[in-house]
């Protein structure tokens, strides 16, 4: 028990060099080994960290000898479950474009498109073919699945039964079970629709209840109420 | 698909002159002679930055340079170093700044040769080195403190270019590649920016000056205590650089983060420079463009544009009043694509949307609509207005020997006409939207002709699409027209017209507040 939590700490020490080295010394040669093994922690660890992957990134575009196409196509799964974040094109922006070429990086980008278009069903066709290249990032999955509930959240108050399972990839009694834990967790509702269909009531946000929004415009900032203060008192 | 328009000119940006290949050797240049008027120049100069004389320092910095340039140096360069050295007892800092200057000369009005951008980057070296030793006693203007930095990075990216380009390269233009591979070394310069950034604590002096510890915005970043301002301006306008030297790269987000400790919804140091002020905003919003952060960058550029209209007269004499005039048209075009992406009505300012449909009108609509026309047109904007991208690692200087200094921007470019495709569809749901303020998924889907699962699909696109994510992880809506969906009907949001009560109470209470206080004045007998 003891060492684990001892390698756990070295691990934590090592993750907050990384990031102090991204911070004030990203321009340096030697530390890309560092951020490559600060990738694969990433991955392991299911955490992410979008600036030292493009300071990575930006070290291999000086340095082409060096790059590791299997670490920059962990990045670009990496980046593909922080959707909506555009993150996945920040990291295209910074890969030239033969390496585009190659045929994995040619499929996470076929996969990109599927989810920047809302193209669900064609995704999860496209990820199940692809499986083994994903299957190297453990909790893709449910990043994806996170994205879509994130789509549906922006886009729909009630949504129906069928739509949600296309969009999340989710059937029967599995998504009884998923819709029991959201409701439970989540704020989430159910209701009778049309005919027998289920529906999902999505809780409520400034996007799918255009009278949360808070009109921001006119609201004023507190520097410029400062401006009274002398005449109140 | 890529179209090099206007990419591939040889003024890499729209200096003053065109650059003429004859080197001065053939004019009967004589490095070591110096005229009087020089003579004269050099000694006032020195002497009024001994003197600290910043006002006496601009004017010959921005007026005599020039003039002396345009009636004795219009096709050479001026004297070397050497032999001005004598006349300003050889003053190390003062020579420094002197060939800085005479480089800057080679680079606007002649074509510099392989050999002069070495020695301009050892120049470079030898001077920020000196400033970051913290050695400098000096104040300078803010428009040569701003020029150092730019052309700093100005002659960077023109190396990039030039060293992409080997096909007909001499020998002994490629020997010198191979022997001084440092110079201009991606790695130097950006570590030359960080380093200044970091020495002039530039970061801690913006921090405490919020909180009211430090004068820095009222002084211009003058130094009024006997000081200098050499390495604080230096580090400041060197975060500006940072996010330049980034969107050359094609890393938008850290450019962005780079300048995040300017805060640019206020005036500031930034704006006392026409040139930074441009720069900073030019690169701020091209980078929001690229990040999809629509309504940020069209709010951005709709400020510069205005304030370029109401003031680019007085600048009509000045050497930056060409470079002021290119930026000002790239970002009509910039504020054209992000308007044809997003539609928005009420964001830009009427002088501005004047300008702007007199030069734009028709372009903007073929861009609406989104055939193969509007992905001509896309191409033709971007590629006039974009930064000019670098290729950043060293060349391969073996056969074969080829030109690749495109490569950057047309990777850039196909990326920004993917995503412009992928919005393809969106045009088509924001104008049937329009239309309607309820309408069942059905119906919409007979009338836009698509069957409902694409229909469906294509308004989650659009609903993604339209809301962007910003550096906070908080989404942000772009887009004017918005709706959501119960069910299988579609309710489409009015939006709200505005009206700022706030701003006008509190002025009027200040207004009521100084008539009081002026009746409370008169005395009466």
């Amino acid at each position: 028990m003891v060492r684990e939590r001892e390698s756990q700490q070295q691990q934590q020490q090592v993750s907050y060099t990384v990031e102090q080295l991204v911070a004030v010394n990203p321009y340096n040669p030697d530390i890309l080994t560092d951020l490559e093994n600060h990738v694969n922690e990433q991955v392991s660890s299911q955490t992410y960290s979008l600036d030292a992957n493009l300071c990575l990134l930006r070290l291999y575009q000086f340095e082409p000898e060096r790059m590791s196409i299997p670490i920059v196509v962990r990045i670009l799964i990496k980046a593909l479950m922080a959707m909506p974040a555009p993150d996945f094109s920040l990291c295209l922006f910074l890969i030239p474009e033969q390496v585009q070429m190659e045929e994995q990086f040619k499929t996470l980008i076929v996969l990109s498109h599927y989810l920047e278009t809302a193209r669900f069903h064609q995704f999860w066709d496209e990820a199940v073919k692809n499986r083994s290249i994903l299957e190297v990032v453990p909790g893709f999955e449910q990043a994806i699945q996170a994205y879509a509930i994130h789509v549906l959240s922006l886009t729909y108050q009630k949504v129906p039964r069928p739509i949600l399972a296309e969009a999340i990839n989710i059937e029967g009694l599995s998504l009884d079970k998923f819709l029991e834990y959201q409701v439970a967790n989540s704020g989430w509702a159910l209701e009778k629709g049309h005919g027998r269909s289920q529906l999902i009531v999505l809780p409520r946000n400034e996007f799918n209840h255009p009278e949360l929004k808070k009109n921001a415009v006119d609201s004023v900032p507190l520097e410029h109420v400062t401006r009274i203060f002398p005449i109140l008192s | 698909m890529a179209s090099s328009y206007e990419y591939d000119d040889p003024s890499y940006d729209s200096r003053s002159y065109p650059p003429s290949s004859s080197q001065a050797s053939d004019q009967g240049y004589d490095p070591n002679f110096v005229p009087d008027s020089v003579k004269t120049f050099v000694v006032h100069l020195y002497r009024h930055i001994r003197e600290k004389n910043v006002y006496e320092i601009h004017q010959m910095y921005e007026g005599s340079f020039q003039r002396l340039s345009d009636r004795m140096f219009r096709e050479s360069p001026w004297p070397s170093v050497e032999a001005v050295a004598p006349y300003v007892d050889n003053d190390h800092v003062f020579c420094l700044l002197y060939r800085e200057m005479w480089f800057r000369h080679v680079y606007a009005r002649l074509s510099p040769t392989g050999r002069q951008r070495v020695e301009s980057w050892d120049n470079y070296c030898s001077l920020f080195g000196v400033v970051l030793h913290g050695v400098v006693n000096m104040q300078l203007p803010n428009q040569w403190l701003w020029d150092m930095v730019d052309e700093f990075v100005y002659q960077f990216q023109s190396h990039c270019q030039y060293r992409a380009k080997l096909k007909n390269k001499t020998e002994e233009e490629l020997q010198l590649l191979r022997q001084y591979g440092q110079a201009w070394n991606v790695y130097g310069v950006l570590n030359f920016l960080q380093a200044l950034v970091e020495k002039s604590m530039i970061h801690q002096i913006l921090e405490r000056e919020k909180e009211g510890l430090e004068q820095f915005t009222a002084t211009d970043g003058y130094d009024y205590e006997g000081g200098s301002n050499v390495l604080k301006m230096l580090g400041y306008y060197s975060m500006i650089g940072l996010l330049r030297v980034h969107c050359l790269l094609g890393d938008y987000s850290t450019g962005l983060k780079c300048l995040a400790p300017i805060d640019i919804s206020q005036q500031g140091v930034y704006t006392v420079v026409i040139g930074s002020y441009i720069s900073s905003i030019y690169h701020y919003g091209f980078a929001n463009l690229m990040l999809r952060r629509y309504v940020e960058a069209i709010c951005e550029f709709n400020k510069i544009l205005l304030y370029i209209l109401k003031y680019k007269q007085y600048h009509q004499k000045s050497p930056q009043y060409d470079q002021i005039l290119k930026k000002n048209e790239q970002m009509y075009a910039l504020l054209a694509i992000c308007l044809s992406l997003c539609p928005q009505t009420k964001l830009v300012e009427e002088n501005v949307s004047a300008q702007l449909k007199d030069k734009y009108n028709e372009k903007m609509l073929k861009m609406q609509r989104y055939d193969d026309e509007a992905f001509a047109v896309y191409d033709e904007l971007f590629s006039y207005a974009c930064p000019k991208f670098i290729t950043p690692s060293a060349p391969v200087l073996e056969e074969p020997l080829t030109n690749y200094n495109q490569d950057a921007y047309r990777l850039q470019l196909k990326l920004f006409l993917y995503e412009v495709k992928q919005q393809q569809l969106l045009a088509a749901v924001r104008s049937f939207l329009n239309l309607y303020s309820t309408i069942s998924v059905g119906k919409l889907a007979a009338y836009m002709e698509v069957d409902e699962p694409t229909l469906r699909t294509n308004l989650m696109a659009y609903k993604h699409k339209m809301h962007s994510v910003d550096s906070d992880g908080k989404i942000i809506p772009n887009a004017d027209v918005e709706f959501y969906i119960n069910e299988d009907v579609i309710h489409v949001v009015e939006p709200k017209s505005i009206k700022r009560y706030g701003d006008y109470f509190l002025r009027q209470i200040l207004k009521f507040e100084e008539m009081i206080s002026e009746l409370d004045r008169v005395k009466l007998d």
